[in-house]
């Protein structure tokens, strides 16, 4: 209750949510397309939101390393299973089972990955004092570093994993939902779930939060800080690479710049969820997603990223601090 | 022979049109401490600027879709091309005008948040500007856009413009030398060491911020308009952030932030290794691996050596 009161105080945002609540009753395949993406987003967000929150700097390589998980993961299903073209797909899905199998290897690759980038490069910047604009420069260089590694090992053209034509689920008011859009969002909300347990249950998860609360005091309660940063971005990475893989899956598309393409929704997703805010980033992306998807029934869908753009201009007018406001900080 | 030094003129034309950038990012970063990752959307908006007010009405006969051409190129005084300095002006104007609201929403916010705000800005301009064919002929692109002084006729033309290029830079070297040398500079200086100290000396910081970025984006502005009429042609696909953010930074990072003389020797450098790798032998000239080396000049520039080649004093 108190929450919603935080929600409504703000005149403009009640408008604004009034305003998305009419759209969705008018076009409501739009909204249910929304929330499908939107939970997409919130996986990116919410690995975001946590080396945000706990690293204090914007982590441009977070798209690239997604862009990176799709195409490792693409590389680890030819190279194990050649004949993958021929086989058998999932149910009612359009991807093979063996994608299920190279998933979760593509996913701790990328999150090892991360871990050695900060201990390669985040590591010495911490010991220099660097304040968090340099630290997100260095992340972009190696943004545009990775890109141009991906370029360069799988060229600049659109790949896809091997897929089989499905027909779309037709359910009433014109909602049409593609399967695999529909197992990608429950992926989503079960990892989004796991790592809400890790954070919120476990003995790490309550190292996490004190290292992010404050290193210093954590340093002298006997948590070894170091190790409790490379395990946020191990997990910050395998957010992303889970991500990467399910966005890629859902496009039927891999292309180098889908990466780049998506860090603004995601940046979006963090901020209007509040920095460092888990729930708040997982909310922030499925209405991000609900927006932007909604904005499509209206003006020209090429459009769409210049939605994000204004829906990100709006909250930091409005609310930069997220729409829960500083009471919704939870690391 | 020839061929070889046109190829150079044609570099150092390049090469000086970034430079013009990279002392706008330095205001902006070498400066001031403002993280913008978005120098593609001030570049973008001073090409067209030029671009549409220079251009002729349209002709349906070049299969021209847009609605407004300035013409502002049939302004001459005694023969000498006055629309020239008049559009360059008028390009740094636009971007200033954007540059200025878009300041006062997130400069007084975090300082990450600037970058994300001129991120999007930079992705949401190309998009309007693909989309939008009333307004600038969308994605097939503005061609045959008028060259300053294009009469006098001594065989290259790429001499005249390398002279045009030479003294633009000069200018806006000699403007950003003296804005940072002035008081004005010194706070914004005193802003990236150490920004409590400048609010209790009584500076209005966030004043400061917004000015040193619309006189940075300005900067950006007049280079944006240096392409334009140098390469004659401008379409959405110029402004894809490698080209037009990313080689910037890297050129400042390299050179040196916070000295204009680092950041322009800086560009040279860089737009030379980008120009001359390509003709190394085998996979070494994939342009890709350019980006890489991009990128990691980026990281170790920041990790190593913050200062660049040629430190500020």
């Amino acid at each position: 209750m108190k929450k919603l009161y935080i929600l409504l105080d703000n005149k403009i945002l009640f408008l604004i949510i009034i305003a998305i609540c009419l759209a969705s009753l008018l076009k409501p395949w739009l909204l249910i397309n929304g929330i499908l993406i939107g939970s997409l987003y919130s996986l990116g967000a919410i690995g975001l939101s946590l080396i945000y929150g706990n690293l204090k700097f914007a982590n441009m390589a977070h798209g690239d390393f997604m862009t990176l998980s799709a195409y490792v993961a693409l590389t680890l299903m030819m190279f194990l299973f050649p004949n993958s073209e021929n086989s058998a797909s999932v149910g009612p899905f359009t991807f093979k089972y063996e994608l299920l199998l190279v998933i979760p290897l593509a996913v701790i690759i990328i999150g090892l990955m991360a871990t050695v980038f900060d201990k390669l490069i985040f590591k010495k910047l911490r010991t220099l004092n660097a304040t968090s604009a340099a630290i997100a420069l260095c992340s972009l260089g190696l943004a545009v570093g990775l890109r141009g590694l991906i370029q360069f090992i799988w060229g600049t053209d659109s790949r896809s994993f091997p897929r089989e034509s499905k027909l779309f689920w037709d359910l009433p008011f014109r909602i049409k939902i593609p399967p695999d859009m529909f197992f990608c969002a429950v992926v989503a909300v079960i990892i989004a779930t796991i790592f809400y347990l890790v954070l919120f249950k476990t003995t790490l998860g309550k190292a996490i939060r004190a290292t992010s609360d404050n290193p210093d005091l954590a340093r002298i309660t006997g948590i070894n800080t170091d190790r409790i940063i490379l395990y946020i971005w191990f997990i910050g990475g395998i957010l992303a690479a889970t991500a990467g893989i399910l966005i890629s899956v859902q496009q039927a598309l891999i292309t180098p710049v889908m990466g780049w393409k998506i860090l603004i929704p995601l940046f979006a997703s963090v901020i209007v969820g509040g920095i460092g805010n888990p729930i708040g980033a997982l909310m922030g992306g499925i209405l991000i997603g609900i927006t932007g998807e909604l904005a499509t029934g209206w003006i020209n869908p090429s459009y769409k990223p210049a939605v994000y753009f204004f829906v990100l201009l709006i909250v930091l007018l409005l609310r930069p601090n997220g729409i829960l406001g500083n009471k919704g900080r939870q690391f | 022979m020839d061929s070889i030094l046109y190829f150079f003129i044609g570099f150092l034309i390049m090469s000086g049109i970034y430079s013009v950038f990279t002392v706008g990012l330095n205001i902006h970063w070498g400066q001031t401490g403002l993280f913008n990752i978005g120098i593609a959307s001030f570049f973008l908006l001073g090409a067209y600027t030029a671009a549409i007010f220079s251009s002729p009405s349209p002709s349906l006969a070049k299969y021209e879709e847009y609605l407004w051409g300035g013409n502002l190129s049939q302004l001459t005084f005694f023969g000498i091309d006055i629309w020239f300095p008049i559009i360059l002006l008028l390009s740094a104007f636009i971007c200033v005008l954007v540059a200025i609201p878009l300041s006062m929403i997130t400069i007084r916010l975090k300082e990450d948040y600037l970058a994300l705000v001129t991120l999007g800005l930079a992705e949401t301009l190309r998009i309007v500007f693909v989309n939008e064919t009333w307004l600038a002929n969308g994605t097939r692109g503005m061609y045959s856009i008028p060259r300053p002084f294009d009469y006098i006729n001594i065989g290259n033309y790429d001499y005249i413009y390398f002279v045009v290029v030479a003294v633009t830079l000069l200018l806006v070297y000699l403007i950003a030398q003296r804005a940072t040398n002035s008081p004005w500079g010194r706070v914004l200086r005193g802003i990236k060491d150490n920004e409590n100290t400048m609010i209790s000396s009584g500076k209005n910081v966030l004043k400061f911020k917004v000015e040193a970025f619309a006189f940075g984006a300005g900067i950006m502005g007049v280079g944006g308009a240096l392409f334009t009429h140098g390469k004659r042609f401008v379409d959405p696909i110029t402004f894809e952030p490698m080209l037009a953010t990313f080689i910037i930074w890297s050129m400042l990072m390299v050179g040196g932030s916070g000295n204009n003389k680092g950041a322009i020797f800086g560009s040279f450098l860089m737009w030379g290794i980008w120009t001359f790798t390509q003709f190394l032998p085998g996979f070494l000239s994939d342009a890709n691996l350019r980006f890489v080396f991009v990128g990691l000049i980026i990281v170790i520039f920041q990790l190593y050596k913050p200062q660049g080649i040629i430190p500020a004093k």
